[in-house]
């Protein structure tokens, strides 16, 4: 199985990631060797299977509404390859 | 009336449904422990939660969570005592982690309504198809810097409601009565402080247009709506554009788009078209939201009485009008102020002065009904002092001004001025004989026959006694000396 | 005592042990740990940061502290700390390019409780970028080694991964012991190819908080040693409840090591019938059966015991891990922290940094992962994966009604050579075969060294546990240890080169 080279660009394109021209063809068979071998679930009957997202063991805890973090402007912006002051800096969006 | 737009070919009718986007009151953010109030110097308010750094994760806020399901209880929702939380992918400078924690397939509260009421009196029901809980995202500021964006993540992760409506509405008037509508209804819960100025309340607004009777045709979404006024104005424009692509031939694109308030248009924005598939699956750092049903019955014990409700109340239990009441329950201040007014006295008087002197004496002042420089007891002792004859109607609005003015108390002015209502007859009777005596020819008058001189001399002898004579008394006695002479 | 090799050469109880009776200090067996890195790290690349100076001084303190009678659990023992924990003020790069000059303002929960046990840490080990791999060769800082090599060939071998710095460095004595993550088999299978014990315990038990982040819903940190024993201590220290991270489980954290030379008498073990793989070496079924042995002879009750699922949970595990790394990995975008990749645009900014600063085996899963999840496909691939991890959860809990632990091999082969198996990424991924399921049902498995293969290289058993019972798995990875006696060493080790 091969993924189709629009496939590629599309989920290249959502996740964000610089795909080059000539890894096109590459991803193409590797990834559609993945999913190809994945499919294999399709051997399953799953009618009436439940979905489950984790083996989490118990239901969400919640915490008291405190403020008990925040006011560390430095730590926050300690690692900011790209950084106006206060701010984070990105190159300029266009609305 | 129904509400439809005249085109060339005929009337349209508008189809509208919204997402409001609450920020729901809470100390903390919805996932982090920073905090959620408005403002703050840039990235103060920033956990490194919010900021998505690697290995964090997100605790979810109790309180969040109590009024989204007081929020539903208040729009007479079903709670849904499982739900969960989705992650909806999507990169923007603004959102750090690259997905925002939401609701999608498993919101925590399921289909309500809410009751609006327009200009005329009609009143219609809007349905609710769900509300969830969501992150906020952060700021991105483009004016700091020509070439660069500033982004501030104080916003990003406070809770917001997501409130969905049904495609219910049928003008712009419904949906700014819905909007307004929703928003008293969380002041009163006290679940969202709808202050648009600050951005606690947005709406994403939905409009198709179509002809009587046909099915949904394509809708827009509009994006971000932040004021009443341009919700309404919004919807006017975009239903307008719509009739005009219809009527020329053309097919209307379902897509989002921008409004803008200074030309009074809307348009696309493409960029948010781009590649629109958010992935929402479960977040695998979080478990199910599970209540219990004994904690959902102890917020609904607890919850304040709402506006229709309060409103119903007033006409019954103090005798006001309708519109009166509308007016006192639209803000919860407003209602509480008249009721400790009200309460133990003349319903009707405390309506009539708390809608009348007090609203005018507010507007002068530019308070509102929280800084009023009369308290609703001191207001109050002005009407037990009108009540028990201390002082007249026309004094106590002097005295109000005083209030007003200086605080004082009602009583303290009316014995600081002597003010005090003259009660005496013999008082009254000296001043009645006084003004006849005064005038003569005017007496004469009134014997030939002009009886309605009787006024002028009631007013001559209020007059003489500076206001403060008992207006019944003066009646009385000056009817009785006219008929003694 | 002063000898390198033997301070190196002890378990992490017996140093524990020699520190407390004053036989030497943290500083004399930090510094012999730190010399034995200097001379082998250079070959074996097990650490990509050695704190040497933030060591020393560590064990100093933790000598004064032991002095007055404070002594934590952990006290002056040299340790390795996977680079995926994050560790205030020292870089943590997950092994990415990404990262690699990204130094957290905060630390760990689990690496935190270690130090607060007086835990001295040598520094930060490799694995493969972002834990995902099995042969700690998609590290953007190199491959490692494993310490071990064929008999009579000297090429190298990888150590298994994604926590193959940790194996590496604990098999080579140049860590007592070591923290390692396991996703999908990253704690067991390194263990398992570097002749160490390792324990992957039950999902919930250590905390996430601090720890970059592959697939939320799977991993799960836990110990690497040279002894089942050495595991206990340490994942005493390194579990626990953390009301930071919300799948954290609030239970009570057991002495583990009071569990390690318990009885086993009457103990149910099963033996899974479906954990043979095609063209598995025959040496490992030999090694599976003569493991049965000794649990027999140990007084345990054999049972044949069938988990239909099983072969299923590789592709499961490869549908719901790049989904969920896709949505993890999204935060690596230049803005914050991290490498960037200057742009015009947002977009190009986030495009060229993330191609830049990925590997491969990152981008391959990032994107299958976003596959799996766009529109159009999420019913079948994402929503299916669901429903066959609920089948293999099931079959777990039947097996649990009725045997008290599972017995299979840890991994289809032993190590292999620095580079194979890399023409195709599902071969690779087939190194995960036996280990992938408890992580998809969450239960604990621990790998024990039981013997070498016909090529003098060590092969593994894992043990599979219920949920929160990791003391059974401890109880009987004592015994599988005590009757195997594994004593061989590898070829690279502190002392043995210079």
């Amino acid at each position: 199985m091969s993924l189709d080279a629009a496939t590629i660009r599309r989920i290249a394109r959502l996740a964000r990631l610089g795909v080059g021209e000539a890894e096109i063809e590459r991803l193409q068979t590797e990834l559609g060797h993945i999913i190809g071998w994945v499919e294999q679930l399709g051997e399953l009957d799953l009618d009436g299977v439940e979905p489950i997202a984790g083996v989490g063991h118990a239901a969400l805890r919640l915490r008291a509404d405190e403020v008990t973090d925040g006011d560390r402007v430095e730590a926050v912006l300690s690692n900011a390859p790209g950084r106006a002051g206060p701010f984070y800096a990105v190159p300029k969006v266009v609305e | 009336m129904s509400y439809v737009i005249e085109g060339s070919t005929g009337p349209w009718e508008l189809v509208i449904g919204l997402e409001v986007h609450a920020q729901v009151v809470s100390r903390a953010k919805l996932f982090s422990g920073a905090s959620a109030t408005f403002g703050g110097e840039p990235n103060s308010h920033v956990s490194l939660v919010d900021a998505a750094f690697p290995g964090m994760l997100p605790v979810i806020n109790a309180e969040c969570v109590a009024q989204a399901v007081r929020t539903g209880l208040g729009l007479d929702a079903r709670i849904n005592l499982v739900s969960r939380f989705d992650r909806k992918n999507y990169f923007y400078a603004d959102l750090p982690p690259g997905y925002q924690i939401s609701q999608f397939t498993h919101p925590i509260v399921g289909s309500g309504k809410v009751d609006i009421e327009l200009a005329d009196g009609t009143r219609r029901e809007i349905g609710v198809t769900r509300l969830h809980l969501e992150q906020d995202a952060g700021k991105s500021v483009h004016d700091q810097d020509p070439t660069r964006s500033f982004i501030d993540l104080n916003r990003a992760g406070v809770a917001l409601m997501e409130i969905v409506s049904e495609p219910d509405m049928r003008s712009p008037e419904e949906a700014g009565a819905y909007v307004r509508k929703l928003r008293m209804i969380m002041r009163y819960l006290g679940t969202c402080d709808g202050n648009m100025e600050e951005g606690s309340l947005r709406a994403d607004v939905n409009v198709s247009v179509r002809k009587a009777g046909e099915p949904f045709r394509t809708r827009c979404e509009i994006k971000n709506v932040n004021s009443i006024r341009f919700v309404m104005q919004a919807i006017e424009v975009e239903a307008r554009r719509q009739v005009e692509i219809w009527e020329s031939g053309g097919v209307v694109d379902q897509e989002t788009r921008l409004f803008d308030p200074h030309r009074g248009e809307t348009r696309s924005m493409r960029s948010k078209e781009d590649a629109h598939d958010y992935r929402y699956f479960p977040d695998p750092d979080l478990l199910p939201l599970v209540l219990e049903q004994g904690w959902v019955d102890s917020l609904r014990s607890a919850l304040p009485e709402l506006p229709d409700a309060k409103r119903a109340r007033f006409v019954a239990e103090y005798g006001i009008p309708d519109y009166d009441s509308s007016v006192l329950v639209a803000e919860q201040a407003t209602a509480e102020f008249y009721e400790t007014v009200a309460r133990g006295r003349d319903g009707r008087l405390a309506s009539n002065w708390v809608v009348g002197e007090l609203f005018a004496a507010l507007n002068r002042t530019g308070k509102t009904i929280s800084t009023s420089p009369v308290t609703a007891e001191a207001l109050g002792g002005l009407l037990d002092l009108i009540k028990d004859g201390t002082i007249n109607g026309r004094i106590a609005k002097d005295v109000f001004e005083v209030m007003v003015e200086t605080g004082e108390a009602a009583d303290a002015i009316v014995e600081r001025k002597g003010l005090r209502q003259v009660v005496d007859t013999g008082a009254i009777d000296s001043a009645i004989e006084s003004v006849l005596a005064a005038n003569a020819d005017k007496l004469a008058e009134y014997r030939s026959g002009k009886e309605k001189l009787f006024v002028f001399f009631v007013g001559q002898t209020m007059k003489a006694m500076k206001g403060k004579g008992n207006p019944a008394l003066i009646n009385e006695r000056l009817a009785h000396l006219l008929k003694a002479d | 005592m002063s000898d390198m090799v033997e301070l190196t050469g002890q378990s992490l109880a017996a140093a524990l042990d020699g520190l407390e009776k004053g036989r030497f200090s943290s500083v004399e067996l930090t510094r012999a740990h730190l010399d034995a890195v200097e001379a082998l790290n250079p070959t074996l690349n097990a650490y990509i940061t050695v704190t040497a100076e933030q060591a020393l001084t560590q064990a100093a303190e933790a000598d004064a502290v032991r002095a007055r009678g404070e002594a934590g659990l952990l006290c002056g023992a040299p340790v390795a700390i996977k680079d995926l924990f994050c560790t205030e003020g020292v870089r943590t790069t997950a092994a990415s390019r990404i990262l690699s000059n990204f130094v957290p303002p905060y630390e760990s929960t689990v690496t935190a409780q270690m130090k607060r046990d007086g835990a001295v840490s040598l520094g930060k080990t490799n694995l493969d970028e972002f834990a995902m791999g099995s042969s700690n060769m998609t590290s953007a800082f190199g491959a490692v080694q494993n310490p071990w090599r064929r008999r009579g060939d000297d090429s190298p071998l990888v150590p298994g991964g994604s926590s193959g710095g940790s194996a590496s460095a604990v098999a080579a004595r140049i860590a007592l012991a070591a923290t390692g993550t396991d996703t999908g088999g990253s704690i067991r299978q390194p263990a398992s190819f570097c002749g160490i014990a390792g324990i992957k315990p039950t999902y919930g038990r250590c905390s996430r908080w601090g720890t970059v982040a592959f697939a939320s819903s799977l991993d799960q940190a836990g110990p690497l040693a040279r002894t089942v024993e050495d595991c206990a201590i340490l994942l005493r220290s390194m579990a626990g409840f953390d009301p930071k991270d919300s799948t954290s489980v609030d239970v009570a954290v057991p002495d583990f090591r009071a569990a390690v030379g318990r009885s086993v008498k009457g103990m149910r073990i099963g033996i899974p019938a479906e954990y043979r793989a095609p063209g598995m070496p025959e040496e490992i079924e030999r090694w599976w059966q003569q493991g049965i042995a000794w649990l027999r002879d140990a007084g345990c009750e054999i049972v044949d015991v069938s988990l239909p699922h099983t072969r299923y949970g590789l592709a499961t595990y490869y549908i719901v891990a790049p989904a969920e790394c896709s949505s993890n990995l999204a935060r690596y975008d230049g803005v914050r922290f991290g490498e960037r990749v200057e742009a015009d645009s947002l977009d190009a900014l986030y495009e060229r940094s993330r191609a830049a600063g990925f590997g491969d085996e990152v981008k391959r899963r990032i994107l299958i992962g976003t596959y799996v999840l766009s529109s159009g496909y999420y019913d079948a691939y994402y929503l299916k994966a669901q429903k066959v991890r609920s089948l293999i959860l099931r079959d777990f809990t039947e097996a649990f009604g009725r045997v008290d632990a599972l017995l299979t091999p840890t991994a289809p082969s032993a190590a292999f050579g620095l580079g194979e198996k890399m023409s195709d990424p599902v071969t690779m991924y087939l190194n995960d075969i036996f280990t992938v399921p408890a992580s998809m049902a969450g239960v604990p498995g621990m790998s024990v060294p039981v013997g070498l293969d016909s090529a003098g290289l060590p092969l593994g058993l894992q043990l599979i546990g219920r949920p929160f019972d990791e003391e059974t798995l401890f109880a009987l990875g004592s015994a599988l240890e005590k009757a195997a006696g594994f004593d061989h060493l590898p070829a690279l080790r502190a002392g043995a080169v210079a």
